[in-house]
C-alpha cells in the first residue's frame, strides 16, 4: 500500500451512471488485476474504494477506474474536472492470480463488476491464454466496455437481463455451451453464487463490501471462509473458490 | 542578511532538544503522548509495513475476548458527517491466539510500551484475560474495555453503571500488577461519577471516552444501515464531547486521563492535554489516513513553539 497524489486526466461518462476516471500518478504499488485504490473524496470522512480497471505501471504512470454512482460521494466524485488532484491509496487488496488460469480462461464481470475484468484480461492475454470473457448488464443502455474488450483480442460474450441486448438473460445462461478452464468473476452476489454453482472448475471471486479504511485496521469488512475469517480488503476482495462459504 | 547569531537562534527555536513531549503515566514514560486507540490498529505490525512504528508514544491493541469472536454481521460500517459509526462487535482471535500469535508480530516492530484492551462478558472473564495479559512482559498497562457499544451483555453494560464498574475494577486490580486504565462509555448522564467510582476501587487511571451510540438510516431501504442497527459513532466530530468529558473527568479524580475522541491533528492533542489528559489516543483518524498518528507526532514540536510550550508534561490541565 502506498498513498500517492494522482491528477486527474479524464472523467467521463460511460453510460447514464457509469463514469471513468483516467489519473496519472504512481502506480508502482498496483501488482495484480482485482487490487483496488481509496480515493479520498472533499466533504467525505471515509476514502471510496474503486476498483483497478487498467493499470499502466510508472511512477507516473497511467491508472484507469471505472465507477458507478451510488451515494453522494460518487455523485460527488464525478464532477471532479481534469487537473484536480486527488488523494489515493493505492495497491490495495489481493487480485486475481493468472497463473492458475488455464488456456482458456472464463472471465465474468456483471455490472459495476466489469472493470477489474480488463485489465485481467489483458494479462491473461500477454500471457498467452484465450479468455472467453462474458459481460453482464441490465439492458443495453448500461453496456459499456464491449468493444475495449474486443480490441484486447478476447472473445466478447454480452448478456442483458431484459434482452436489449446480446444474450438475453443472466451471465450464466452465456456459460452453458462454453468450454473453460478456470473461472474468475466479479459482480454483485447473487450473480457470483450463480456462477459458483454453475461453474464446474475451480476459479477466483471477487467480492464487494462496505469498508471502513481499505487496508486491514478496522475489521469491517470481516467474512468467514473456509480457511478462517478474512478481511475483504486485505485478504480479499478476491477469494478463492474452494474457501468460500455462503 | 542573517547574523550568525540570528541563524544560530532559528536553529535553537528549531532544535527538538528545546522541546519535550515525553510524558509519563502510572510511573511508564512515554516518548511522546500519541498513541493508536483500541480496534483502529490491528496489533501494528500492519502499519509497521508502512512506517517504523516506534515514532508513536505506546500503542493500544485491539480488544480482547476469552474466547475467539468473529464479531457482528455485515455491513458493520456507516459514513457520517466527520465520522462514521462502526459495529465490528469486537471480532478477535481470543486471549490464547492474541498471546501465542499477535503479541510476537507485534513485538518484533514495536518497542515501546504496550497497552492491552481487555474485554469481557462478566466480571470473571475481564479478571483472568487481565491476569493472562498481566503476566505478558511486553504489556505495560492494562486498558479495560467496559465501554464497547457493539455487543450485547457485557461491554458497555460494565461502563454504565458506577457499581458494576467498580466491580471490574476491583476484580481487574485483585489480580494484575501492572497499572490499570478503565476505559469508560460517553453513553451516560454523568461520567465523572463513573469515574470516581472507578478511582475509588483502585483504577490507576481512566480512558475515555469510547464511541458514542449512534445510528444511520439508509433512505432506500428504509432500514439502519448496520446490520447490528446501532454502532459506536466516533471521528472528528466527536472531539468537543470528548474534550468536555476529559475536563469534566479531570476535576472529579486525581489519577491520570488517557483523552481519546475525534483526535487528528497535534493540535487536537495539545487540547485534549490542556483538558486533562496526560496522553492521548488517536483512533477513527487512522482509519481515513494510515500515517495519521505518525503525522500528528510529525507535528508536535511545530504546534508547540507556536503555542510557546517548552514540554508537553507541563500543560496537562492547564485549561483549569
Amino acid at each position: 500500500m502506498k498513498q500517492g497524489f494522482f491528477e486527474i486526466i479524464a472523467n467521463e461518462k460511460l453510460t447514464d451512471n457509469v463514469m471513468k476516471l483516467v489519473l496519472r500518478g504512481d502506480t508502482s504499488q498496483i501488482t495484480a488485476p482485482g487490487q483496488f485504490v481509496n480515493i479520498k473524496i472533499d466533504g467525505f470522512f471515509l476514502r471510496r474504494p474503486i476498483s483497478v480497471c487498467d493499470c499502466e505501471q510508472g511512477v507516473s504512470g497511467v491508472l484507469t477506474l471505472i465507477y458507478k454512482i451510488v451515494g453522494e460521494g460518487t455523485r460527488a466524485l464525478a464532477e471532479y474536472e481534469p487537473e484536480r488532484v486527488l488523494d489515493i491509496l493505492t495497491g490495495l487488496g489481493n487480485g486475481y492470480d493468472i497463473t492458475k488460469a488455464g488456456d482458456e480462461p472464463l472471465l465474468i464481470g456483471g455490472g459495476a463488476g466489469v472493470p477489474p475484468m480488463f485489465l485481467l484480461c489483458r494479462n491473461l492475454i500477454a500471457a498467452g491464454r484465450k479468455p472467453v470473457v462474458i459481460l453482464g448488464f441490465n439492458s443495453k443502455s448500461e453496456v459499456f466496455y464491449e468493444n475495449e474488450f474486443q480490441a484486447l483480442g478476447a472473445q466478447v460474450i454480452v448478456t442483458t437481463a431484459d434482452g436489449s441486448y446480446g444474450i438475453s438473460g443472466f451471465v450464466t445462461d452465456a456459460m452453458k455451451d462454453l468450454s473453460y478452464s478456470y473461472t474468475y468473476a466479479c459482480g454483485p452476489e447473487p450473480m457470483l453464487r450463480a456462477v459458483y454453482d454453475k461453474s464446474a472448475c475451480s476459479g477466483q471471486y471477487s467480492f464487494e463490501e462496505r469498508m471502513g479504511c481499505g487496508f486491514g485496521a478496522c475489521m469491517g469488512c470481516s467474512c468467514r471462509t473456509k480457511y478462517g475469517n478474512k478481511r475483504i480488503c486485505k485478504d480479499g476482495p478476491v477469494l478463492e473458490k474452494e474457501e468460500i462459504i455462503w | 542578511m542573517v547574523s550568525e547569531m540570528e541563524k544560530a537562534k532559528m536553529s535553537d527555536l528549531f532544535a527538538a532538544d528545546k522541546y519535550s513531549t515525553a510524558v509519563e503515566i502510572s510511573g511508564i514514560t512515554l516518548d511522546n503522548p500519541v498513541i493508536p486507540a483500541s480496534g483502529t490498529f490491528g496489533y501494528g505490525y500492519e502499519f509497521a509495513e508502512l512506517y517504523d512504528i516506534n515514532c508513536l508514544g505506546s500503542l493500544s491493541f485491539k480488544g480482547t475476548t476469552r474466547e475467539p469472536r468473529f464479531g457482528n454481521e455485515l455491513p458493520r460500517i456507516a459514513e457520517c458527517t466527520a465520522g462514521l459509526i462502526n459495529s465490528i462487535g469486537l471480532q478477535n482471535p481470543g486471549v490464547d491466539k492474541v498471546i501465542s500469535e499477535e503479541l510476537p508480530k507485534l513485538r518484533a516492530c514495536f518497542k515501546k510500551p504496550i497497552i492491552a484492551n481487555i474485554c469481557g462478558f462478566s466480571i470473571d472473564e475481564y479478571a483472568e484475560n487481565s491476569a493472562r495479559l498481566d503476566k505478558e512482559e511486553q504489556v505495560s498497562i492494562l486498558e479495560i474495555n467496559v465501554s464497547c457499544p457493539n455487543v450485547h451483555n457485557g461491554g458497555m453494560t460494565f461502563g454504565t453503571d458506577a457499581k458494576m464498574a467498580a466491580e471490574v475494577t476491583r476484580a481487574v486490580k485483585a489480580v494484575a500488577k501492572k497499572p490499570v486504565y478503565i476505559k469508560l462509555s460517553p453513553n451516560v448522564t454523568d461520567i465523572t461519577e463513573i469515574a470516581k467510582a472507578c478511582e475509588a476501587a483502585g483504577a490507576d487511571g481512566i480512558s475515555l471516552i469510547n464511541t458514542m451510540l449512534g445510528m444511520r438510516i439508509d433512505l432506500g431501504r428504509r432500514k439502519p444501515v448496520v446490520a447490528n442497527k446501532m454502532g459506536g459513532f466516533s471521528g472528528s466530530a466527536i472531539f468537543p464531547v470528548a474534550v468536555r468529558m476529559v475536563y469534566q473527568v479531570y476535576e472529579a479524580v486525581k489519577i491520570p486521563i488517557i483523552g481519546m475522541g475525534g483526535v487528528s491533528s497535534a493540535r487536537d492533542v495539545i487540547e485534549m492535554m490542556l483538558a486533562g489528559a496526560s496522553a492521548v489516543q488517536v483512533g477513527a483518524a487512522n482509519l481515513v489516513d494510515p500515517f495519521a498518528s505518525r503525522e500528528i507526532v510529525g507535528n508536535l514540536i511545530q504546534e508547540m513553539a507556536r503555542y510557546n510550550i517548552n514540554s508537553l508534561k507541563e500543560i496537562i490541565g492547564g485549561a483549569h
